[in-house]
């Protein structure tokens, strides 16, 4: 978790390196998310063509964000015909300063919430709690999450880290239930307290998965029900959404709803999707007096001007570069410090908070590209950690390394020095000087918990020429024959 | 044919037998084998470390040597990816461009070349022993390449091979990551390692010896019974 007191990169190389010990932990993330691999292999295979679905979805999220302006201004027009009501906040700060002055004007007490990473991007809870305003989380992972006050440690299994007896253990604590390990028993704990909340509250808020242009509607899916009741019940709607969560039409759901269910957690249809149109109409009896669409740039405008990276605003957050990331795997969520955790995560951050700080995600990486594998709407993840580090690199340019790398070049360029220090110094005992002592230092880096190879005898290159006067010596013998 | 060898630095100083071995079959296959000795390395590393500029130089160098080879064939599924997918994308708006993209489409990884371009399952090897197949990522994800090393390995009399649950998942090499990393990359290994235990085997094979250096390094300090082995080495054997 990043308490801002150490720079990022500091605090992601203690909390990686100390999470990639923890053994018992990482088995337990290994084994939950294998579950999700075996749902989502089953899930994905009754796709009749996995293949140009997600070339579909590429093409439909490619156009929308193409056409952002259009698609955006079309849902505006439609749901303020309606009676609902767009705010546009550049960043986080006029998100949360609208958000707080909704709460103010409307003399609202308390505030239910559902699942919404804009929500943690702009840090909201915070804000709202600092001005009296009582909130409570009201997805089941989210509502553990905040009891504990931990950030999510995925951003669609908020709590996944956590096993059943330490959910109990933080409900007896918290909460002064009996222990119990049975999850519909934990369950219904959570559920009394949420059912209260969402009566009391006057405000709710949400995130969206989609926005809708056509029809000028957000679509949510859960699967718990409870963004149905944060939406239906408080008198006041509040959805904070990403602007790149446009989709054009509403017939484009009929691909991307299917899509996130199996790409995020295995199934075939998430448990509950709704679309949100506006606040109550005249004659109707229930959903909210007002409805507020809170549209979130954040820096995400940033993103779209960078035309080799903007396929990254694609995403339609299901997790599943997540879930199959050897480095997450190993590291766990709260390691990365940032709202939007794994290889997606890696990619964009430093776009929304700032290369300098943020480029050790994109160093953190072996680059094996299960991401850009499993990624259903195409983005090309991995080698967009390999942009992010040359365009870090040629932003301001570590001098070591930068040195190192010259001097690796220059000798690359070199074959006969090559063969010089491959013979006399193998495997670059020249450029060892250059790195001793700093994390670069492949000696040291290396030995602490792997063997290194025994040195042969002699080259390849060697044993060619070998092979070579070997084999001229013989047709020569041959030939004299 | 004539096929051109290249040979990545590492491989040339620390897996000459794997180079060797690549030479032994392509020669029996009857193809003339040569070796440019003017080749030094593919430029990942700075690549990978985002030193784009010195990587292409190192590039460029590598360019010329094979500009006239016919084929070339590397022995790492890594490097051959460095060629084939990211030399394009180095030079792209830059003077070598043609050139990049002509060696990127003349190069091979060695199993996609004796399966896909030379159409031989079969090289008449003998291995004896309990084996498991290591898919390298760039190998795999970035060449495509799964079925090939799989297709020569089941002609291989004497091998019994098994698969890993973990086949494809990533071994924590990733070049500098590995010591800029080392915890990380460590904890990777130990997956890895884990997976080819479970199968009993007794080699664990791979058509790429940089993944090979993270999973012998691991294995020689904490099991010390499996070997690794380039398949090349096991094709090779008779």
């Amino acid at each position: 978790m990043n308490t801002l007191a150490e720079p990022p990169s500091q605090q992601f190389h203690s909390d990686a390196n100390r999470s990639s010990t923890d053994a018992p932990r990482r088995a337990a993330v290994r084994r939950a998310l294998s579950n999700y691999q075996t749902a989502r292999n089953r899930t994905g295979a009754t796709f009749t063509d996995w293949k140009s679905a997600r070339a579909s979805a590429a093409t439909i999220k490619h156009e929308a964000l193409n056409h952002l302006d259009r698609y955006l201004e079309e849902f505006e027009q439609k749901f303020t015909a309606r009676g609902g009501q767009v705010y546009w906040a550049s960043d986080s700060k006029q998100a949360r300063d609208y958000i707080l002055e909704l709460a103010k004007k409307n003399n609202v007490r308390a505030i239910v919430k559902s699942k919404a990473m804009t929500g943690e991007e702009i840090h909201l809870n915070q804000a709202l709690l600092a001005e009296g305003y009582g909130v409570v989380e009201s997805d089941l992972g989210e509502y553990i999450q905040q009891l504990k006050g931990e950030p999510p440690y995925h951003f669609v299994f908020p709590c996944m880290h956590l096993r059943r007896d330490e959910i109990s253990d933080l409900f007896h604590r918290e909460l002064g239930t009996a222990k119990t390990d049975n999850p519909e028993e934990l369950t219904m704990i959570a559920r009394r307290v949420l059912r209260r909340a969402y009566v009391e509250a006057d405000m709710g808020i949400s995130g969206g998965n989609f926005i809708v242009a056509d029809t000028g509607m957000i679509s949510i899916t859960e699967n718990e029900g409870n963004a149905r009741l944060t939406v239906g019940l408080p008198k006041i709607h509040v959805a904070l959404i990403g602007i790149e969560k446009v989709v054009p039409r509403l017939a484009d759901l009929a691909l991307f709803l299917p899509m996130l269910a199996t790409a995020g957690t295995g199934q075939h249809m998430t448990g509950y999707n709704s679309m949100y149109g506006g606040p109550r109409q005249t004659g109707e009896i229930d959903g909210p007096e007002e409805f507020h669409v809170v549209f979130l740039d954040n820096h995400r405008t940033r993103l779209l001007a960078d035309p080799e990276q903007r396929d990254a605003l694609h995403c339609i957050r299901c997790g599943a570069c997540l879930n199959v990331c050897p480095i997450f795997k190993n590291i766990g969520g709260h390691s990365y410090g940032t709202t939007y955790q794994g290889p997606i995560g890696s990619v964009i951050t430093p776009h929304f908070r700032g290369l300098e700080d943020w480029k050790h995600l994109s160093g953190a990486s072996s680059l094996c590209g299960a991401c850009t594998e499993t990624c259903p709407v195409g983005i090309d993840i991995h080698h967009h950690l390999l942009h992010n580090r040359r365009n870090a690199a040629a932003q301001k340019p570590a001098k070591g390394e930068q040195l190192l790398w010259k001097a690796f070049s220059f000798l690359m360029k070199r074959p006969s020095l090559y063969r010089f220090a491959m013979k006399f110094a193998p495997l670059g005992g020249l450029l060892h000087p250059l790195v001793q002592g700093t994390p670069m230092d492949p000696v040291a880096g290396w030995t602490g918990s792997r063997d290194f190879p025994a040195a042969p005898l002699g080259s390849f290159r060697e044993r060619f020429r070998a092979h070579n006067a070997a084999k001229q010596s013989a047709a020569h013998t041959g030939g004299a024959r | 044919m004539r096929v051109t060898l290249f040979i990545p630095c590492f491989i040339d100083s620390l897996y000459p037998n794997v180079g060797m071995s690549m030479v032994h079959v392509l020669e029996r296959l009857g193809h003339t084998v040569e070796f440019p000795e003017e080749q030094t390395c593919c430029g990942q590393p700075p690549f990978n470390s985002g030193y784009w500029d010195e990587a292409r130089s190192v590039a460029s160098k590598q360019i010329d040597v094979f500009k006239d080879a016919e084929v070339v064939i590397s022995g790492s599924g890594s490097c051959g990816a460095m060629f084939k997918v990211f030399y394009p994308e180095l030079f792209h708006g830059h003077a070598r461009e043609v050139d990049a993209k002509a060696l990127s489409s003349k190069t091979w990884e060695f199993s996609e070349f004796l399966v896909t371009k030379l159409g031989v399952a079969d090289l008449g090897a003998r291995f004896e022993g309990r084996a498991t197949f290591h898919d390298g990522c760039h190998g795999l994800r970035e060449l495509g390449t799964k079925q090939a090393p799989r297709e020569l390995l089941k002609h291989v009399k004497g091998l019994d091979l098994v698969e890993m649950t973990e086949a494809e998942t990533c071994c924590g090499f990733g070049g500098t990551f590995a010591v800029k990393y080392p915890q990380i990359s460590t904890a990777m290994a130990e997956v890895k390692c884990n997976s080819i235990c479970e199968t009993k085997a007794d080699y664990v094979i791979s058509n790429d010896s940089s993944c090979l250096m993270q999973i012998g390094g691991w294995l020689n300090r904490n099991v010390g019974s499996v070997k690794c082995l380039h398949l090349a080495e096991v094709l090779a054997s008779r």
